[in-house]
């Protein structure tokens, strides 16, 4: 099972290396992980994607709070989080052919960054599935380079607040 | 006051009370080693080797229960902690480790002596810095110490850059740490309190099960209390000797690979297992499937992360274990509980006295068993603290001495570090003058770090080296010979090489043999009375095997050797038995 973990640390050197290494060492695999400042100028958020089970996921999370340098681990609730990712998505085009893969990126609320004579760059965000949908879609026109953010997310805002 | 953070260094281990620093210079260290050379009421012990050092300063941790520290330089000096600090992590042991570093500009240009120390050591570290300004040193220092001696206490090293080392600084001693994200749970749950004393009120088969938690904690006397209150039979392991007194009536023994028939068997028929500052270890548990089936299991740790971590829990309490386990007798107190264990005390008594520990005496030989229940009777009644090498030397240490004061044992446990028992009593005799110190030591672990008679005879450190000398890599060939048909691949040492006598004399220490059982108290004698380091290589039968014990992977109540009897499910129609298993 797919978790997604919210991490608050200190903005200080080495904490990356700390949390990505403790994961390797206990044998996790992180499927994604997007690091970034937060309103707070002295941490950082990271959004990490594991796949494991319940009992080994609780164990990571553990170890992982035994950082001096991590203040808060959020397990987030997929039912109850907000999450995108952004995708940059360079796609053949001839230029009979164009108006199609537009047409498909405007169905994504997708954006055209850039044009070539014969690509075409898109830049899309949203959640995993729906940027799923859309490479699959854009496959069949080749898709000569691609990069993505990894995952970032949210708990919701608590309703009754 | 204006100082170089070399002398803040220093005042900053004198704001600690640190009184003993273990360490070996080096190029990049030295504006550290020329403060701390004239530095009052620090002393600065020269190892002849970093490793001998971090063990040396693991230790004086262990029998003071302040951290050790060391100090040596960027690179090797750094590369030859590693070893002392990973030790001291899996034996969750303070220690604050302080390295020299090259200059910042050329930090990562692989300068001379330059290696990542930080880098390498945070697997092993409970947490590290980099010191990359002067003025930040009071405060990493304070947190440095606070981090290594509370909660689940562990290894922290500082690393230095020589100019950060001889930059300019105010001092001011911090008045308190701000560590947002350390803050460990000292006090239990009182819900879950509650919960653990109602289930030993009731429990008819208790078990407790005492680990070095208990000592780091100082909770011994906690332990004692409730372990009396409620006649709890009290088994302790490898790293928790000594925080129940194993003169004790309610002492059961070590559990796991070599420990006791009788305490594996009352693990396994236990209804209620108190884990106390444990881990579930693989060498403790054996099979974990197998491993107290029939119990429910309270478990007391500071450090959340090891409750569940082995074994499923019915009660977790997050706490240091003096404060919960006073909080648990005080809740039974309230309770008005009465112990329930008299019963199950015969059954266990029973075992005891059926399933001790046991070799086969010899006229002409010295078996290595022998030795070690001279040494436990030769030091009877005197202040002693025993370290340990590792292999089977260790193992007869843990089932025939005797240790019944706290923080006397000092013994290499999760890591298994041969080499680890002369820096350990060097460590150890500097924070216990007035003990004797006896290191029970292997022929080959021995040669680890021999170099450190050394730094006992130059800083007269009366220590006892117990070489077990029977030519072997006594526990590798114990594995060859029951798993691998006694192919003695790489694990023959000769026992003539080094001369053992000869080398304690070369280091100006008293070097004594003794090849048979009639040379061997007078050996012992000669060499404790000695004023000064000594050295007894004792000749033991060769191939002599430590047991009982668990296979590999196996469950602990069926073991090899030893006297014949078990898996427990058999022997329990016996009338005796009745009574607890009705």
């Amino acid at each position: 099972m797919k978790h997604t973990l919210s991490v608050l640390v200190e903005n200080k050197p080495g904490v990356l290396t700390r949390v990505a290494s403790l994961f390797a060492r206990r044998g996790f695999n992180i499927d994604s992980l997007a690091v970034g400042t937060t309103e707070d100028p002295t941490l950082s958020r990271m959004t990490i994607v594991v796949s494991a089970e319940d009992t080994p996921i609780e164990q990571i999370t553990k170890q992982l709070h035994k950082l001096i340098n991590v203040l808060k681990i959020q397990d987030l609730d997929p039912k109850d989080m907000i999450d995108r990712e952004l995708v940059l998505f360079k796609v053949n085009a001839t230029p009979e052919r164009r108006h199609e893969i537009i047409e498909i990126a405007n169905v994504f609320r997708a954006k055209i960054v850039d044009v070539g004579r014969s690509s075409l760059t898109i830049e899309a965000t949203g959640t995993t599935d729906k940027l799923a949908a859309m490479e699959d879609l854009l496959r069949a026109y080749g898709i000569k380079e691609l990069a993505r953010t990894g995952k970032i997310a949210l708990a919701r805002g608590s309703r009754d607040a | 006051m204006k100082m170089t953070a070399a002398q803040a260094l220093v005042a900053s281990l004198q704001a600690e009370g640190v009184e003993v620093v273990f360490g070996y210079p080096g190029g990049v260290v030295l504006p550290i080693f020329d403060a701390l050379y004239e530095a009052e009421g620090l002393r600065v012990v020269l190892t002849r080797h970093e490793q001998g050092a971090t063990h040396a300063a693991d230790a004086y941790a262990r029998v003071t229960g302040k951290p050790g520290v060391v100090i040596v330089t960027s690179g090797p000096g750094a590369a030859n902690t590693v070893t002392g600090i990973a030790n001291a992590y899996m034996d969750s042991v303070p220690l604050v480790v302080i390295t020299g570093q090259v200059a910042t500009h050329v930090l990562g240009t692989d300068a001379f002596q330059e290696t990542d120390i930080t880098g390498i050591t945070i697997p092993i570290t409970k947490h590290n810095y980099l010191l990359d300004s002067a003025d930040d040193l009071p405060e990493v220092f304070a947190e440095a110490f606070h981090i290594a001696s509370t909660g689940r206490p562990g290894p922290v090293l500082i690393d230095i850059p020589v100019d950060i080392a001889r930059g300019e600084i105010t001092y001011k001693r911090p008045e308190r740490v701000n560590l947002p994200g350390y803050k460990p749970t000292v006090k239990g749950h009182a819900k879950q309190i509650h919960q653990a004393a109602s289930l030993i009120a009731k429990a008819r088969k208790p078990l407790l099960y005492a680990g070095g938690g208990v000592l780091s904690s100082g909770a011994w006397k906690e332990l004692k209390e409730l372990a009396e209150l409620m006649q709890l039979p009290v088994v302790t392991t490898l790293m928790g000797k000594g925080a129940f007194p194993e003169d004790h009536h309610l002492f059961v023994g070590m559990p796991g690979m070599h420990g006791g028939k009788f305490t594996n068997y009352a693990i396994t028929e236990t209804d209620l297992l108190l884990g106390v500052g444990v881990r579930f270890d693989d060498r403790v548990t054996g099979k974990l499937a197998a491993f107290a089936t029939k119990a429910k299991v309270v478990h007391i740790d500071v450090d959340p992360a090891e409750i569940g971590k082995n074994r499923g829990v019915d009660v977790p309490i997050v706490g240091d274990a003096k404060p919960v386990l006073a909080a648990i007798t005080a809740e039974l107190r309230k309770m008005g509980a009465e112990p329930r264990t008299e019963a199950w005390m015969r059954v266990v008594d029973d075992w005891r006295a059926r399933y001790p520990f046991h070799y086969h005496a010899s006229e002409s030989s010295i078996m290595p068993e022998y030795a070690v229940e001279r040494v436990r009777e030769l030091t009877r009644g005197r202040p002693t603290v025993f370290t340990t090498e590792v292999g089977q030397n260790q193992m007869w240490a843990c089932q025939y001495l005797e240790i019944v004061e706290p923080r006397t044992w000092v013994s290499s446990g999760g890591l298994g570090t041969m080499g680890f028992g002369l820096p350990a009593a060097i460590g150890a005799q500097l924070g216990r003058p007035d003990h004797l110190v006896i290191d029970i030591a292997g022929d080959g672990s021995i040669q680890m770090n021999s170099q450190e008679l050394a730094t006992a005879a130059i800083n007269k450190l009366p220590v006892k080296v117990i070489i077990l000398n029977n030519g072997y890599l006594g526990m590798v060939r114990q594995w060859q010979e029951l798993f691998y048909d006694k192919r003695y691949s790489s694990s023959t040492l000769p026992q003539d090489c080094p001369d053992f006598v000869k080398l304690a004399e070369a280091y100006g220490a008293f070097g004594i043999r003794a090849t048979t059982p009639a040379e061997l108290d007078d050996a012992l004698v000669a060499a404790f009375a000695f004023d000064g380091p000594a050295v007894v290589d004792v000749r033991v039968e060769r191939e002599e095997n430590v047991f009982p014990m668990v296979a590999p992977g196996g469950s602990i109540d069926e073991m090899l050797g030893g006297i014949p009897g078990g898996p427990v499910s058999d022997m329990l129609d016996s009338e005796l038995f009745e009574e607890v298993w009705e």
